[in-house]
């Protein structure tokens, strides 16, 4: 076991986010007032790159070219349109207060903030709120068509942890809706000529000059030809590192390897143990499983949750002997609501998860594995009808349908939880630069807004919060300074240094030829993560999953084996560079839930909790970002610490109850 | 229940664009009928690994019917026989004990394949950028409510914009016309008030190239309809048509 790292230890280094002074509502304004610009000329001559086409990577990209800057944009898919943003299903959330329910910005920031566990930045969510109704607005004029009431006017549904209706949507296909709005803006630049695409390409590291972020490699995915390009900026939008887990609502190609590289080439990793594990997706069935599918937490609004209320029941269900409809009102536990009234079954994510944990293993799971709950629609058919139903998730029900081939609409769905997004990322200071100067993170790859939980329909407002309205203004604060600089030869020592480092790993990976498949060391490192760094954390468990790591890192370097050749399309390469940076990531998580002696948000430590199961926050010794500093491999990292400082609200614990 | 059942896989293998390619077959046992057409290839793809061969090369991301990202003929329709469903939807329940089943690439002579089942869709890209859109920049744009848009309207709208881009239309037509695809988007921006202003120059901007890209004409055969996995109607190619005539008549 490696040494404890000293976490509480006041002298720990600090680490400066760049919080604009003065009240709370004014800062961003502020901060717009009086921070530099580059004048449209001058906009001209400066190149910028951006990492990944979600709804991040698309929306800055788009916002950057409309500017007058040049970009070059990157796209691991073959298409900017398929990035996993796509598959975002119930809403974004907005301030706009069109329900008359008493929405307000403030409301919207406090709302965040509390789902967050209180371990997020005060500055940067309430400028999340404040630009919300912005991207209302913008995606309505680009043709986003949102769901809409018979007068014409745009529908809200609710979500998780908020008692007002805020989120907008389209269909069940929201995130599908935005980032095609995205698309478009994305593809209007490309078209003329003010983007430059790299679609199939992966970048595989940043390049660094005189201690600024000048460039990346990146891997034709095609060809498999390792390429240099140079910008004055580099912006990653490269998503969540949820893959870690393997099984996991994201997409296969979602993965961590531009954030690991990112944090070696000197940017902090920010909270990496606060994870999401979604309580609503359709349960784990089979060995050969590839990926757990989301039910959108809007079914929560009409789908009420519960397991039966004796054990022989569940036993009977799980031998197949008794179907759910057998039991009566009266033999069904509806614990949300009988344990948090006021909220009930739209408690939010990472309370609804434990609490279907916490069921599963007293004993009362159905399924054939016990691992699942039942979300029921039957009352909500009485009471609406069918069609109304349908035309509310149709597409939902008949996606699960078509995987679990069961009828929603006469039997009640099983659900369990599944890891879906990460909140911890690269650190980012307010104007959402990393601690390398000229390297920006945006969107879920970044820890910033979130806290230690996200509240659903939050993701997709941050990502196009980040690439609409926040990166453009901010990131000329910093090009303001690099107007002189200019466009950098790809022969530099630094960009030869990068590009061999990364011929030298690929080479060392493809001569391995051991008898380990990719997969089956990424599904082994999956399991190890869900077991001992999933919803339950323990000191003893943590320690166990940091040597099974270490493990796992030795087989991967010594056994894998790929096939086919390095300069071809070669997914298994492709593949085996990915697994490479989750088990590096994986072990980053582990030190971080091993080091904070606390329970926050999605980061739950068996050891702290209430008397009744809920999560124990320490504000007084963990009121902090912690943030990892890369020392080498092989290396321990060294832990800094931002300091959360709350001025204008209150910490509590969270209650959900009244 | 879980059941397992014996297949044949006849799957086309070509190493790169330029070479000749051709059908491999493949015996796979006990397939669970749970499993998913993708996840039995990934079965046999990490066979293939273990026997020191190379996988098959095919497209797939998101594996839950959005992204569009995954293709593949299966026994002569794109993302098999089952309407409404993408290749990573089907599931190998809808399959039988002992069958054998054809696995191909999209062919369409302007989605040229790079390496076994994969293929460049770049042309629907290219399409999207020759106007698919609603020229607004970031910023400056009026209150989300300050337009009612009629509910009937928006719900249209919205249908048109299910779709995934996956290309199973122009796969699909003896034309290799891509008339759904463009059609849709037209629509989707044509019913509402924000992209009606550009409508006719879109559909004009969009039409000229989609045919330089060379996707065929479109003879109303309904195939592209009948195997769309978001089951796009073909009633928007006549909304297409109506705005590429008044685009005529208007030069």
């Amino acid at each position: 076991m490696a040494k404890k790292q000293d976490t509480t230890t006041v002298d720990a280094p600090q680490i400066d986010a760049k919080i604009p002074a003065g009240p709370l509502a004014e800062k961003w304004s502020n901060y717009k007032a009086h921070q530099k610009l580059v004048n449209p000329a001058n906009k001209r001559r400066l190149d910028i790159i951006v990492v990944g086409t979600g709804l991040a990577g698309a929306s800055a990209a788009a916002s950057l070219a409309e500017l007058g800057f040049n970009v070059l944009n990157f796209c691991i898919q073959d298409s900017p349109r398929r990035a996993h943003s796509i598959a975002a299903q119930g809403g974004i959330n907005a301030a706009k207060n069109y329900q008359n329910d008493g929405d307000s910005v403030y409301r919207l920031f406090y709302d965040t903030l509390k789902g967050g566990d209180y371990r997020a930045r005060e500055a940067n969510v309430h400028r999340l709120a404040e630009v919300s109704n912005s991207i209302i607005d913008q995606c309505v004029a680009q043709g986003v068509p949102f769901a809409r009431e018979y007068g014409g006017l745009l529908d809200n549904r609710s979500f998780g942890g908020a008692q007002v209706s805020r989120t907008f949507y389209a269909k069940g296909q929201t995130g599908q809706q935005l980032l095609l709005g995205a698309y478009s803006a994305l593809s209007r630049q490309v078209g003329k000529g003010a983007v430059k695409l790299y679609s199939r390409y992966e970048m595989l590291d940043v390049v660094v000059v005189d201690g600024r972020a000048r460039g990346i490699i990146a891997r034709n995915l095609v060809t498999g030809k390792v390429e240099r390009f140079s910008a004055h900026a580099v912006v990653v939008g490269s998503g969540g590192y949820g893959n870690a887990f393997f099984l996991s609502t994201n997409a296969m190609t979602s993965n961590a390897s531009a954030a690991i590289q990112m944090y070696k080439k000197g940017a902090y990793f920010a909270n990496p143990a606060y994870a999401q594990i979604h309580p609503t997706c359709i349960p784990v069935h089979g060995e050969y499983q590839s990926k757990l599918t989301l039910m959108s937490e809007s079914l929560r609004n009409d789908g009420r949750i519960w397991v039966p209320k004796k054990k022989e029941d569940a036993e009977a269900i799980r031998a197949g002997k008794k179907k759910a409809t057998d039991l009566s009102e009266d033999e069904r536990d509806y614990y949300l609501e009988r344990r948090y009234p006021a909220f009930g079954n739209l408690v939010p994510r990472d309370v609804a998860s434990r609490a279907a944990k916490e069921r599963c293993d007293a004993g009362f799971g159905v399924g054939n594995t016990g691992l699942a709950v039942y979300l029921d629609f039957s009352s909500s058919i009485q009471r609406l009808g069918e069609e109304t139903i349908r035309a509310r998730y149709g597409n939902l029900f008949q996606m699960y349908d078509k995987i679990v081939d069961e009828n929603p609409y006469k039997t009640p769905m099983m659900i369990y939880p599944a890891i879906h997004y990460t909140m911890g990322g690269v650190w980012v200071d307010y104007e959402l630069q990393t601690s390398v100067k000229g390297l920006f993170c945006i969107g879920e790859a970044n820890f910033s807004d979130h806290g230690a939980n996200r509240l659903g329909a939050s993701a997709l407002m941050q990502g196009l919060a980040d690439g609409y309205f926040v990166l453009p203004y901010t990131i000329q604060n910093y090009l303001a300074d690099q107007i002189q600089a200019p466009r950098l030869s790809t022969d530099l020592p630094e960009f030869n240094e990068a590009e061999k480092a990364m011929h030298t790993k690929i080479e060392k990976i493809m001569k391995i030829q051991g008898d380990r498949t990719v997969d089956s060391i990424h599904r082994e490192l999956g399991l190890v993560m869900w077991d001992f760094v999933g919803m339950g954390r323990t000191k003893e468990g943590l320690e166990h999953a940091l040597e099974r790591i270490k493990e796992i890192r030795k087989t991967f370097w010594t056994k894998v084996y790929v096939p086919g050749l390095s300069a071809d399309l070669n997914v298994e390469l492709e593949k085996a560079l990915r697994v490479a940076d989750f088990i590096e990531i994986g072990d980053l998580m582990a030190r971080d839930a091993l080091m904070r002696e606390e329970s926050c948000g999605g980061h739950f430590r068996e050891e702290y909790q209430t008397p009744d199961g809920e999560a124990l926050r320490n504000d007084e010794e963990y009121s902090f970002a912690s943030c990892w500093k890369f020392n080498g491999d092989g290396e321990e990292p060294t832990l800094l610490k931002e300091p959360l400082v709350y001025e204008f609200v209150k910490r509590q614990q969270r209650n959900y109850k009244a | 229940m879980e059941k397992s059942i014996n297949i044949t896989l006849k799957v086309w293998r070509q190493a790169s664009p330029k070479v000749k390619g051709e059908f491999i077959s493949y015996k796979m046992d006990n397939v669970s009928t749970d499993s998913s057409f993708l996840e039995m290839l990934d079965v046999l793809n990490e066979r293939l690994v273990k026997e020191r061969k190379e996988p098959i090369a095919f497209d797939h991301d998101c594996r839950e019917g959005i992204c569009g990202m995954c293709s593949l003929y299966i026994n002569g329709h794109p993302h098999g026989k089952d309407g409404e469903t993408t290749t990573c939807q089907l599931h190998m329940r809808r399959f039988n004990n002992g069958e054998t089943i054809t696995v191909e690439p999209w062919r369409s002579a302007a989605f040229p394949v790079i390496k076994d089942l994969m293929v460049d869709r770049g042309a629907y890209d290219k399409i999207i950028q020759a106007g698919g859109y609603v020229s607004v920049n970031t910023g400056g744009v009026p209150d989300g409510n300050a337009i009612p848009i009629s509910k009937i309207d928006a719900d249209e709208a919205m249908d048109a914009a299910s779709c995934i881009g996956c290309g199973a239309c122009a796969a699909a037509c003896k034309n290799g016309s891509a008339m759904l695809f463009v059609a849709a988007k037209v629509s989707q921006l044509a019913l509402l008030p924000q992209g009606r202003i550009e409508g006719a120059a879109r559909a004009k901007a969009m039409v000229a190239k989609m045919d330089q890209l060379g996707f065929g004409n479109c003879t109303n055969t309904g195939a592209c309809e009948a195997e769309c996995p978001k089951a796009i109607s073909i009633s928007h190619i006549a909304r297409l048509n109506r705005e590429f005539l008044s685009a005529k008549f208007n030069d």
